[in-house]
C-alpha cells in the first residue's frame, strides 16, 4: 500500500517547525507503524537527507518510549495499543496520515517528534516510591496482600509512563499517570505508611511541572495503551483530600 | 594478563559469608567522598545506584533512554526465580544452585552460582517491601509457577510484566536517591569510552545524545551494567538501542571479554514476517506450560493446521524428551525446532515456524482458564500477526534472546581492570553456556542489591588512589579519540545506510554463528565480517551533524562496534571445539543429535585480551574447578 | 489557614472548590425551580410565596450573600483552572481529536460564562426589576396584586410574553442543562466519590437531572408563550 505522511519536522526547540509531506511507498500491512517510518527514513538517508527523529526502544509496547500523535490521536487510536504495536493493516491504501509529537508545556520538544518527558521522573522522585532501603526488610510472606488489592495495584502499576494521557488531554493534565503510580503504591499495605506525603509530594510536583488540571473529560483513559482506569483519578482526588485534612 | 577469580576458600555454603567477613569496609563518614559512575539503569544498574547511594556513596548514573525506567529489563515477562520453597515442593538454595549449574551445562563458576542462589531469597523480600505487586494466592501469600525447565515452582511473577515491575521497584528506589541529591542521573547520555589512569578505571567519556556534546566524567570506580549484545544478530528480542559499545570500549582498553560465543536462542518468539522486520517479539515461555509444540509429519505439508489429523502431527519435544516434553530447556527446544524446519517441515511463510497449540489445553481447562493465564500474550500475538491463538495454533520460531558471555569478572564482580566492575547481563559470570528461564532478573538484582555494595567497598579500602581531574592528560587523550571517531563517521558520506550494514551483519551471524555452528561456517564469517567492516568505514552514510540530536550517528557508532565484536564472537565460537548449552558445534554431537561437551579440554572460561587494531586477540583460560558438583552429561530425556 | 491554602493553591484543591460550589449552585437551582413552578398553582400561590420571602429579609439577604460568594468562588476557580489549562499547552496540534471527551465536558467554561451573563440579565429582569431590560415598556415594580403584594405572577406572564426574552431564557436553560450534564458527574469524580461500580449510575443521574431541570424551567416561558399561563 502507498500512503501520504504529513510529519512535524523541527530541527530544535529554537527553530520553528512545520509539517513536511512524504510519500510512503510499497508498505506491507504486516509492518508496524514504526517499521513504516523506518522504511521512509531509509529512503531519506539514502538521499543524504536527515531522517525523521522519533523515539522508540523496546518496540513491544512496554518501555513507553514511543510517542506519536497519529491523525490527532496519541498512539493512533487502536484500543490498548502503543505506537510501536500499531500495525499498518489498520490503515487504508492511499490514506493521508498526520504525525505530530506530544504537545505539552511540561514535555518540551527536542527534535521532530521527540520530546523530553523528564517531568515524569521528577514526579516519581517527589514521592512515587516506598522508602525501603536495601536489606533490613521482612520476609516477603510476612506481609500478606489480599488478592483483590494486589490485582488492583497491578492494574495501576501497568502504566508505562508514555505520556499519551497528557498528550490526549485537552488540558495537558498528567492526572492519569500520577493517579496510577500513587494508587499502585497506596493500595498495598507496604505503601500505606508514606501514603499521605507521597500523594501530596507527587501532586505538588505535578503542578510545579506545569501540567494542566483534570476537568474529567476522559480522553486519557481512551488513549492509554495500558487502559489505566479513570477510577484511579477519583482515588487520587479522594486520597489527596484526606491528606490535606490530616495535614498538620 | 592474570585472571584471578578470587574465589574464597572453604565449603561452598560458607564462601559468601567468609568473603563478607574478609572484605574491608569503608568508614561511613568517608563514603560520600567516593564518587562512583554507574553506566546503565536496568535491574543491575538501578539497584546498584540506589543501594550505593543509600550506603552514602556519591553516584552518577547514565542511560541512553530518556528515562532510567525504560531500560530493557522492563521487557522481561516470565518471572524471577528464588529458592524460597514457599510451595514446599523440595526446593532449596542447593537445588537452585544445582539446576543453574546443570542448566548452564557445567560452564559456570560454582562459587558465583551458589551465592546467586543464596541471595535470591533476599531479592524477593526486597522487591515486595518496595511494592512490587507479585501475583498472590487468595490467602494473600505469594504465588509461584514452574518455569523454563525447572521441576519445582520457584518462579515469582507479576502478570506478564515481571521485568517491568521489578525495574519500577529499583527505579523508584533510584528516583528517591535522585530526589535526595545522592544520585545524579544522566538520561539520553551514551558512554563512548573508558578512561584508565595508572591502570585503574577512573572515568568515562560520554556523548549527550540531545546536544551531541562529548564530555569526560571522572570517578573513584566505574560500574558497567549495560546489558546484553544480542543485537549483534540485528534481529533479536532486545530493544533497538541495546548495544555492545560500553563493554566493547572497555575490552579495547584492556578488560577481558569472556565466552562471547555463549548466546541464547529463545524457542518461543513470533516468526519473522519480512525484510522490514525491525525486532523480534518474545512470547513468554510460560506458554509452554499449556501449549503443545508440533509440526506436520510429512515434509512440505501445506494444509492449514486444523486439516492435519492427530496421526500426522509430530509433537517432537514430547517425542524426544518424554520427561520434560514441551518444557525442555531453551537451547534444546530451539534446536529441535530448527531441525524440524531444516527438515522441510516448518509451517507458515518461508517454513520458518512451528506450531504452539493450545487446543488440548482449552479442551482440558476451558477457554476461561486459558484466558486468565495468557490473555495478554494472546492479545500481543494477535496485534502483531492478526491471528487469534484461541482459534488457530500460534506459530513460533526461535530468536536470539540473551547473551551469557560478557566482560570477565572475579568473584567480587571486578574485571581484570582494577576499579572496573561489571554487573548483570554485561558480565559473564553466572549462567555458563546457557541461562535458565527467570534467572537473569535474579542475577541482575543480586549483583546490584546484594553483591557489588559489599565488594566495591573493599576496592576503595584497599586502593587509596586520588580521583583524577577530568583535565588529566588521559581524559584529554581519550576525548580526542572519541571526537575524531565521531567526525570520521560523519565525514565518510558514502552510499550505504547504517541499517543495511547492521542487517547484513545480522544475517551472517544468524546463518553462520546462530543455533548451529561449524568450522566452515565460522571461518566464512571470519572472512566476511572484516570485509564488511572495511566497506563500512569506506561506504557508510551518516546524515546530520555531531552537535545535534542524531539517531543515525548513535546507530552508526553501535554498528561499528558490533562489526568488530561479531568477529570476536565467531573466533571464540571457532576456538571452542565442543558443543555446550547455547553453543552448538555440528561437529560435536551425540549420535542422537545432542550437544557433546568435552570436559577434559574445554571446561574453562575463554577470556579474550585485545591486542590492538588488526591484531588477533589472545585467549586466556580460567579453568573451571568443580569442587561441589561433578560434571554430568545433561539429559532431559 | 495552613490547611486551607492548598485548597486554593493546588490543582486538585481548585477542583474541590469547583465541585463544592457546583453542588451548592445546583442545590439553589433546584430550590429555585420548585419556587418558580408554583406559578402553575395560580397567582395566589406564587405571589404569597414571593411575599413570604420578602417578609424574611434576614433569610433572603443571608441566602443572597451566600449565593454571591458561592458564584464568585465557582467563577474564580473556573477562570483559574481554564487559564492554567490553556497555558499547559502553548503550542497546539495541527490535528486534534478529543477522543472519549463529551461535547459538554469540552465546553464547560463557555456554557458557564453564558449562564453567568444570563444570571446578570435575569437579576436585572426579575430581582432589580429594571424596566429597561424587560422590553415590555412596563415597570414590573408597579405590578401589585389584590392583597397589595408585588404581583410576581403577572410579572412572569408579562415578562415571558416577550418572545426574544423567552428565547434567551430557553437558550440559557439549555446551556445550564449542558453544563450540568457534565458538571453533575464531574463533581463526583473531583470529590473522589466515583468508581466503576457507580459511574454508570452517576452519569445517568447527571443526564436525568439536567434534563429535568431544563424541562422544569423551560416549561414556564413556554407555558406563557402558548397561552397556558395568562
Ligand atoms: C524480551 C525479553 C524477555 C525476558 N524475560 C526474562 C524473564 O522472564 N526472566 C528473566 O530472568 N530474564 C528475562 N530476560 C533477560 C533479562 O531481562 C535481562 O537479562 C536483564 O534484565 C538485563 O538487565 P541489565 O540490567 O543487565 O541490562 P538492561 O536492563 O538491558 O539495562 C541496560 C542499561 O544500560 C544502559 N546502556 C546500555 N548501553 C549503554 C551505553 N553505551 N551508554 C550508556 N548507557 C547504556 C541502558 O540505557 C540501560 O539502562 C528477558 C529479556 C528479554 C529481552
Ligand atoms: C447556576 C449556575 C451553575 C451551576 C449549577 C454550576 C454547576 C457546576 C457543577 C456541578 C460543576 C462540576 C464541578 C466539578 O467538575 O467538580 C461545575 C463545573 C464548572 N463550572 Fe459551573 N455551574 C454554574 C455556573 C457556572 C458559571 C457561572 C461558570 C462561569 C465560568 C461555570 C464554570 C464552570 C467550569 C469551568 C467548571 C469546571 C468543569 C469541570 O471541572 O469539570 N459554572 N459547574
Ligand atoms: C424560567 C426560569 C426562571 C424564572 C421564571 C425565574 C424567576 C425568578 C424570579 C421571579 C426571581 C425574583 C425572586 C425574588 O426577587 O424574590 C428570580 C430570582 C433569581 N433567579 Fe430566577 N428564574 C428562572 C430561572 C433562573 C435560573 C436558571 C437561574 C440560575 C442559573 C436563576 C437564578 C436566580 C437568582 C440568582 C435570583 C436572585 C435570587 C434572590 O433574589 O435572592 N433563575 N428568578
Ligand atoms: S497512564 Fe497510560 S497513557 Fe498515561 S503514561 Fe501511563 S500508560 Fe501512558
Ligand atoms: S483527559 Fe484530562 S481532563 Fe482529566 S480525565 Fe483525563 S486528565
Ligand atoms: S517502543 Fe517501547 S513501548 Fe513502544
Amino acid at each position: 500500500m502507498n500512503l501520504t505522511l504529513k510529519v512535524w519536522r523541527q530541527k530544535n526547540p529554537s527553530t520553528r517547525g512545520e509539517f513536511v509531506t512524504y510519500e510512503a511507498r510499497d508498505i506491507i500491512p504486516d509492518m508496524s507503524f514504526l517499521e513504516m517510518l523506518d522504511v521512509v527514513n531509509e529512503g531519506l538517508i539514502a538521499r543524504g537527507d536527515e531522517p525523521i527523529a522519533f523515539d522508540s526502544d523496546c518496540r513491544e509496547g512496554i518501555c513507553g518510549m514511543c510517542s506519536l500523535v497519529i491523525n490527532g490521536i496519541p498512539h493512533g487510536g487502536q484500543k490498548g495499543t502503543a505506537t510501536c504495536q500499531l500495525h499498518m493493516r489498520h490503515f487504508r491504501d492511499g490514506q493521508t496520515i498526520t504525525i505530530e509529537p506530544w504537545r505539552a508545556k511540561a514535555f518540551p520538544l527536542i527534535k521532530d517528534l521527540v520530546t523530553n518527558r523528564g517531568a515524569f521522573d521528577r514526579i516519581i522522585a517527589a514521592g512515587g516510591y516506598i522508602s525501603a532501603a536495601t536489606g533490613g526488610v521482612p520476609d516477603a510472606n510476612a506481609i500478606p496482600v489480599p488478592k483483590p488489592d494486589q490485582e488492583k495495584a497491578m492494574d495501576a502499576a501497568a502504566c508505562i509512563a508514555c505520556g499519551a494521557c497528557v498528550a490526549a488531554c485537552k488540558n495537558a493534565s498528567a492526572m492519569l499517570f500520577v493517579a496510577a503510580k500513587a494508587s499502585h503504591l497506596g493500595l498495598l499495605p507496604q505503601g500505606k505508611p508514606e501514603h499521605d506525603q507521597r500523594v501530596r509530594g507527587m501532586v505538588a510536583q505535578m503542578d510545579a511541572e506545569g501540567f494542566g488540571n483534570c476537568t474529567v473529560t476522559g480522553s486519557c483513559e481512551a488513549v492509554c495503551p495500558k487502559e489505566i482506569s479513570l477510577d484511579f483519578i477519583a482515588k487520587l482526588n479522594r486520597d489527596y483530600f484526606k491528606s490535606l485534612l490530616k495535614n498538620e | 594478563m592474570k585472571l584471578d577469580p578470587k574465589i574464597p576458600s572453604g565449603p561452598i555454603e560458607k564462601k559468601w559469608d567468609k568473603a563478607r567477613l574478609d572484605l574491608k569496609l569503608v568508614n561511613p563518614a568517608n563514603k560520600r567522598k567516593f564518587e562512583i559512575i554507574v553506566v546503565g539503569s536496568g535491574l543491575a544498574g538501578a539497584s546498584a545506584s540506589a543501594t550505593l547511594a543509600e550506603l552514602g556513596y556519591s553516584v552518577k548514573c547514565f542511560c541512553y533512554q530518556d528515562s532510567p525506567r525504560r531500560a530493557h529489563s522492563i521487557a522481561a515477562q516470565g518471572g524471577i526465580n528464588a529458592a524460597k520453597n514457599y510451595q514446599n515442593d523440595g526446593d532449596s538454595v542447593y537445588r537452585l544452585f544445582y539446576d543453574t549449574i546443570k542448566g548452564g551445562d557445567f560452564r559456570a563458576r560454582e562459587a558465583n552460582v551458589y551465592r546467586l542462589a543464596q541471595v535470591s531469597v533476599n531479592i524477593i523480600d526486597q522487591c515486595v517491601a518496595q511494592g512490587v505487586p507479585f501475583a498472590r494466592e487468595y490467602s494473600g501469600y505469594l504465588a509461584n509457577r514452574s518455569f523454563g525447565g525447572a521441576q519445582v515452582s520457584r518462579t515469582f511473577y507479576a502478570r506478564g510484566q515481571t521485568g517491568q515491575q521489578l525495574l519500577l521497584g529499583a527505579y523508584q528506589a533510584l528516583e528517591r536517591q535522585i530526589g535526595q541529591g545522592k544520585v545524579k542521573m544522566y538520561p539520553r547520555t551514551e558512554m563512548l569510552d573508558l578512561v584508565l589512569v595508572d591502570g585503574h578505571a577512573k572515568g568515562i567519556l560520554v556523548r549527550d545524545l540531545v546536544t551531541g556534546e562529548v564530555t569526560s566524567h571522572s570517578a573513584d570506580a566505574v560500574v558497567l551494567a549495560t546489558g546484553g549484545y544480542s543485537n549483534v544478530f540485528y534481529l533479536s528480542t532486545n530493544a533497538r538501542g541495546c548495544n555492545v559499545t560500553a563493554i566493547w570500549r572497555a575490552y579495547k582498553r584492556g578488560a577481558a571479554m569472556a565466552n562471547p560465543c555463549y548466546t541464547q536462542i529463545h524457542p518461543t518468539c513470533i516468526p519473522v514476517s519480512g525484510e522490514h522486520q525491525s525486532k523480534l517479539t518474545l512470547m513468554s515461555e510460560s506458554l509452554r506450560n499449556d501449549g503443545r509444540v508440533w509440526v506436520p509429519k510429512q515434509r512440505g505439508d501445506k494444509r492449514p493446521s486444523h486439516e492435519i489429523p492427530e496421526s500426522e502431527r509430530d509433537y517432537f519435544l514430547e517425542r524426544k524428551y518424554p520427561s520434560y516434553g514441551n518444557l525442555a530447556p531453551r537451547d534444546i527446544s530451539s534446536r529441535a525446532a530448527k531441525e524440524a524446519c531444516d527438515d522441510g517441515r516448518g509451517v507458515g511463510p518461508g517454513g520458518l515456524g512451528v506450531y504452539l497449540d493450545f487446543s488440548d489445553a482449552i479442551k482440558r481447562l476451558g477457554v476461561k482458564t486459558i484466558r486468565e493465564r495468557y490473555d495478554n500474550l494472546f492479545a500481543m500475538y494477535q496485534t502483531i500477526t492478526g491471528e487469534s491463538a484461541y482459534e488457530t495454533p500460534m506459530r513460533i520460531y526461535p530468536a536470539v534472546h540473551y547473551t551469557m558471555g560478557g566482560l570477565w569478572v572475579d568473584y567480587n564482580l571486578m574485571s581484570n581492570i582494577p576499579g572496573l566492575f561489571v554487573l548483570g547481563e554485561a558480565n559473564f559470570s553466572d549462567h555458563g553456556a546457557n541461562r535458565l528461564g527467570a534467572s537473569a532478573l535474579m542475577q541482575g538484582l543480586a549483583d546490584g542489591y546484594f553483591v557489588l555494595p559489599y565488594t566495591i567497598g573493599h576496592y576503595f579500602a584497599s586502593n587509596k588512589i586520588a580521583r583524577p581531574a577530568t583535565s588529566h592528560t588521559e581524559f584529554k587523550r581519550v576525548e580526542e579519540e572519541v571526537k575524531q571517531r565521531v567526525s570520521k563517521l560523519l565525514s565518510i558520506k558514502g552510499k550505504r545506510t547504517v541499517t543495511s550494514f547492521h542487517r547484513e551483519l545480522g544475517k551472517l551471524m544468524w546463518n553462520n554463528c546462530g543455533m548451529a555452528r561449524s568450522e566452515q561456517s565460522l571461518n566464512e564469517n571470519l572472512r566476511r565480517i572484516p570485509e564488511l567492516q572495511e566497506e563500512f568505514w569506506k561506504n557508510v552514510v551518516v546524515p546530520g551533524e555531531g552537535s545535534d540530536f542524531n539517531q543515525s550517528l548513535e546507530h552508526a557508532g553501535r554498528v561499528a562496534d558490533f562489526l568488530e565484536f561479531g568477529e570476536l564472537l565467531c573466533r571464540d565460537a571457532l576456538e571452542r571445539r565442543e558443543s555446550c548449552g547455547g553453543h552448538f558445534r555440528v561437529e560435536y554431537q551425540t549420535e542422537d543429535g545432542e550437544a557433546l561437551r568435552n570436559d577434559e579440554e574445554y571446561s574453562y572460561v575463554a577470556a579474550w585480551e585485545y591486542q590492538g587494531p588488526g591484531k588477533t586477540p589472545i585467549m586466556h583460560k580460567e579453568p573451571l574447578v568443580y569442587e561441589e558438583l561433578k560434571m554430568t552429561q545433561r539429559s532431559y530425556k | 489557614m495552613n490547611t486551607l491554602k492548598p485548597f486554593f493553591a493546588s490543582s486538585l484543591g481548585k477542583k474541590y472548590v469547583m465541585a463544592v460550589t457546583g453542588i451548592l449552585l445546583f442545590g439553589f437551582v433546584v430550590m429555585h425551580l420548585l419556587g418558580n413552578l408554583q406559578v402553575f398553582m395560580g397567582s395566589e400561590q406564587i405571589n404569597d410565596y414571593g411575599h413570604f420571602l420578602k417578609s424574611k429579609p434576614l433569610l433572603v439577604w443571608g441566602a443572597r450573600l451566600g449565593l454571591l460568594v458561592v458564584v464568585l468562588l465557582h467563577i474564580w476557580s473556573a477562570i483559574r483552572l481554564t487559564a492554567e489549562n490553556k497555558a499547559a499547552r502553548p503550542i497546539g496540534y495541527g490535528e486534534y481529536k478529543a477522543v472519549g471527551a463529551s461535547y459538554a465536558s469540552r465546553t464547560m467554561f463557555m456554557s458557564g460564562l453564558i449562564i453567568a451573563a444570563f444570571i446578570v440579565y435575569h437579576l436585572l429582569h426579575y430581582t432589580a426589576l429594571v424596566p429597561a431590560v424587560n422590553l415590555t415598556g412596563k415597570d414590573f415594580g408597579q405590578l401589585l396584586d389584590s392583597k397589595g403584594h408585588p404581583d410576581v405572577y403577572r410579572m412572569i406572564v408579562l415578562g415571558f410574553s416577550q418572545v426574544i426574552v423567552s428565547v434567551f431564557y430557553l437558550i440559557a436553560m439549555a446551556l445550564l442543562c449542558l453544563h450540568l450534564s457534565h458538571g453533575l458527574q464531574s463533581m463526583f469524580q473531583s470529590l473522589g466519590w466515583k468508581n466503576r461500580k457507580y459511574s454508570g449510575l452517576i452519569s445517568n443521574f447527571a443526564r436525568l437531572f439536567s434534563i429535568v431541570i431544563f424541562l422544569g424551567y423551560a416549561s414556564i416561558p413556554l407555558a406563557v408563550l402558548f397561552g397556558v399561563l395568562k
